[in-house]
């Protein structure tokens, strides 16, 4: 009988028994990741291992480092909350001194990205350093018990954005970090979803691969944080492509104007001009992808909060060259 | 042969670090600091130096790239001083609290605010709770010699605790002075191969460090990092011996000069040690019966070196460039914490002086004298007294 290939390694590297929540979508994003790292190290160096993390504090870290007990297989290093590119900044020139082949993957929260731990990414970026910067972005601070962060979307809910008579929830549009790190011209910089995994999986070797800094950032879902069904991370996340809220794209040495922006799927039509996306009507309302998440219930009562919701995202897609359409839902 | 040159504490720092072989320094540059990171750069351009200089954008990163690079296994050097330091401070807890063995060297300086980039020792007094290891120097020869006895005990298993030097800002970083340079070979004898036990990232035996700990084992972690601060007082003996006996230098936690009949003995730090061993000769020449001491290391705190120098002496005064708020100096705990259960014990008393670079001249030990005096013929004193203080601008 013929025995099919898996489609991505068998090795694990986050180990079953961390202490995520049930559904967790870092949980999953974490594991792809470093699954996707050993293969690329193993195509690149032949050693599958040739890989240390260095990760901040955060839910993924407490989760899975709680003393006497590890989930990492692989060589494994938390400092503090904002510094996880400055240890793997260290790591990685130690591993030069020491001629060990390899590369460091440096893992954070939104939190320790975004916002407290964003000089520290733009240190590394800018020095040079041959690490994988991969931000896990649950679009709070899950750890602390969801409050906001700068990565929080608008009109989220979260306990310090909480809506009420004078507020719609987080009021700012979210500030997108991949850009941010592409200004540092690296090699290679990516979003990803875990609504998409092959493609995660892909961009997550791509970056490894490369010689010099990457920065992906991953949207995962977080039932907790979102108060949504433990069973639907993948569903949520994949809405979230499909409606337009989060795009996933691809910049190359720092070229902003050459992005490589994906179709989403979910029926949007795409229209490319030389071969790049320069707009996109999509089918599915965003309502599909907020309705299921309880962080959002309250914009329900105020639709009009939502058609801000699809100028910000508008704007954002300007931001990277491409006009969008988003529907609103069928009367 | 070793060579004399003619340098400033900063080259003296820089010169310890190339001696030392660290293969990861990561450092910004804070005044009176900088020279330590540019000389530092130099002997890497020049390839005199084989290591990786990382040149991060913050003090904060520069000590979590260190902590990063010790955890993968390797020596590592930083340098700064003062907001630096302070910038630090959260990153220092953690370096002692996963042993890692990384040297600073510190140009002592005041704290802002406000701003003031001139000597006192605030800010390393300031990280006493972090669990490093601290040495001062009294001169620019000292800051050289410290640094390599601090990786010698830092990077002795039995302590595995970061270590700091300090030196004072402008009065050593920027002075000039002759400086016996050791021969490379005598210094890999004395250091030896920086060979981690427990901390490495080495794919081939994976690891998980930095983790979180539950109130199970918390405090028993907290209790390593004591007891390695307790085992680095003997360590911190054999390396000053084991240095005398290579380099013929002599060391001591606390340096002793004329205490034998004295009865008041000034204790003080760094390059203040100096001015006042002078002072002492000066007070001798007229007959008047006073020492001094030097803390030459201050952590861990040598408890039985004071109790042995407050033996000999009726009034111990203490010289001292930091304050601890509604306390006094930090000496002031310390020597009152190492006398408190002794059953006879001199009168202590506090002097702050110094503090942003204020010039300490005799006058004001001769203030600080004729407080000690008062205490020594049993009349009361105050316990904190600021010498030099302007008190016209107030």
């Amino acid at each position: 009988m013929a025995v099919r290939k898996p489609p991505i390694t068998t090795r694990e590297y986050w180990a079953p028994g961390h202490a995520a929540c049930a559904g967790c979508g870092c949980a999953t994003a974490l594991r792809l990741a470093t699954k996707a790292f050993s293969e690329a190290m193993e195509e690149k160096y032949g050693d599958p291992n040739a890989f240390a993390i260095a990760q901040a504090t955060g839910c993924m870290e407490v989760v899975s480092a709680v003393f006497p007990y590890t989930a990492w297989k692989a060589p494994w290093l938390h400092v503090a909350f904002e510094n996880a590119a400055a240890a793997a900044s260290g790591v990685e020139a130690a591993w030069k001194k020491l001629g060990r082949k390899g590369k460091i993957l440096a893992i954070g929260g939104d939190g320790g990205t975004a916002d407290i731990g964003m000089q520290a990414l733009s240190g590394m970026l800018e020095r040079w350093h041959n690490v994988v910067y991969l931000m896990y972005d649950n679009e709070a601070y899950m750890n602390t018990g969801i409050q906001r962060s700068s990565s929080t979307p608008y009109g989220a809910w979260t306990t310090t954005s909480p809506p009420g008579k004078y507020s719609i929830g987080e009021d700012k549009p979210k500030k997108w970090v991949a850009l941010i790190a592409a200004a540092h011209q690296v090699p290679y910089v990516a979003t990803a979803s875990i609504g998409n995994p092959f493609d995660f999986v892909k961009k997550m070797k791509k970056a490894a691969k490369v010689d010099g800094p990457a920065f992906v950032q991953v949207q995962c879902t977080c039932p907790t944080g979102w108060k949504s069904p433990l069973e639907k991370g993948v569903e949520i996340a994949r809405l979230a492509i499909e409606t337009g809220v989060w795009p996933l794209f691809e910049i190359e040495n720092g070229d902003i104007w050459n992005i490589k922006i994906q179709a989403p799927g979910g029926g949007a039509k795409v229209k490319r001009e030389g071969g790049r996306v320069v707009a996109i009507e999509f089918k599915k309302p965003i309502e599909e992808y907020l309705k299921l998440q309880g962080r959002f219930k309250h914009l329900f009562k105020q639709p009009e909060a939502i058609d801000v919701m699809r100028e910000q995202i508008k704007a954002m897609w300007r931001t990277i060259g491409v006009e969008v359409t988003l529907p609103k839902p069928e009367e | 042969m070793p060579i004399r040159k003619v340098m400033k504490a900063n080259e003296a720092a820089a010169w310890a670090a190339k001696l030392a072989k660290p293969k990861v320094i990561a450092a910004f540059p804070i005044t009176p600091s900088t020279l330590v990171p540019e000389k530092i750069s130099e002997f890497v351009a020049d390839g005199e130096l084989d290591a990786e200089f990382i040149k991060v954008e913050s003090e904060h990163s520069a000590i979590s790239a260190c902590v990063g690079a010790s955890a993968a296994g390797v020596r590592t050097f930083t340098a700064t001083a003062s907001q630096g330091l302070a910038l630090m401070h959260e990153i220092l807890f953690i370096a002692a609290g996963m042993r890692l063995p990384i040297v600073i060297a510190v140009g002592n300086r005041a704290l802002s605010a406000p701003i003031n980039i001139w000597n006192d020792w605030q800010d390393t007094i300031s990280e006493r709770d972090t669990g490093w290891l601290q040495f001062y120097a009294e001169n620019n020869q000292e800051a050289l010699d410290l640094i390599l006895i601090a990786y010698k005990v830092a990077e002795n298993e039995k302590v595995l605790l970061p270590a700091m030097v300090g030196f004072d800002a402008f009065i050593l970083t920027h002075t000039v002075e002759p400086v016996e340079i050791p021969d490379q070979e005598l210094v890999d004898e004395f250091l030896g191969e920086y060979e981690p036990k427990y901390a490495y990232l080495d794919p081939s035996r994976p690891i998980t460090q930095g983790t979180l700990a539950f109130p199970a084992h918390y405090m028993e972690a907290r209790y390593t990092v004591w007891e390695a601060n307790e085992n680095a007082r003997k360590v911190i003996d054999e390396a000053f011996a084991e240095f005398e006996k290579r380099f013929g230098r002599k060391y001591q936690k606390i340096e002793e000069y004329r205490t034998d009949d004295a009865e008041i003995i000034f204790v003080t730090m760094g390059s203040l040690a100096g001015t006042v061993k002078e002072y002492v000769d000066h007070l001798r020449e007229q007959g008047i019966k006073v020492g001094a001491a030097k803390m030459t290391v201050y952590r861990p705190f040598p408890i039985e070196e004071v109790r042995a120098l407050a033996k000999k002496a009726k009034v111990i005064a203490l010289l001292e460039k930091n304050i601890t708020f509604s306390v006094g100096g930090a000496l002031f705990q310390d020597f009152s914490r190492a006398l408190i259960n002794e059953s006879e014990k001199p009168k202590i008393v506090d002097f702050i002086l110094g503090l942003g670079g204020r010039d300490v001249t005799f006058r004001d030990l001769d203030e600080a004298l004729a407080i000690a005096q008062k205490a020594l013929n049993g009349e009361a004193v105050d316990e904190v007294n600021w010498i030099g203080l302007r008190k016209e601008i107030l």
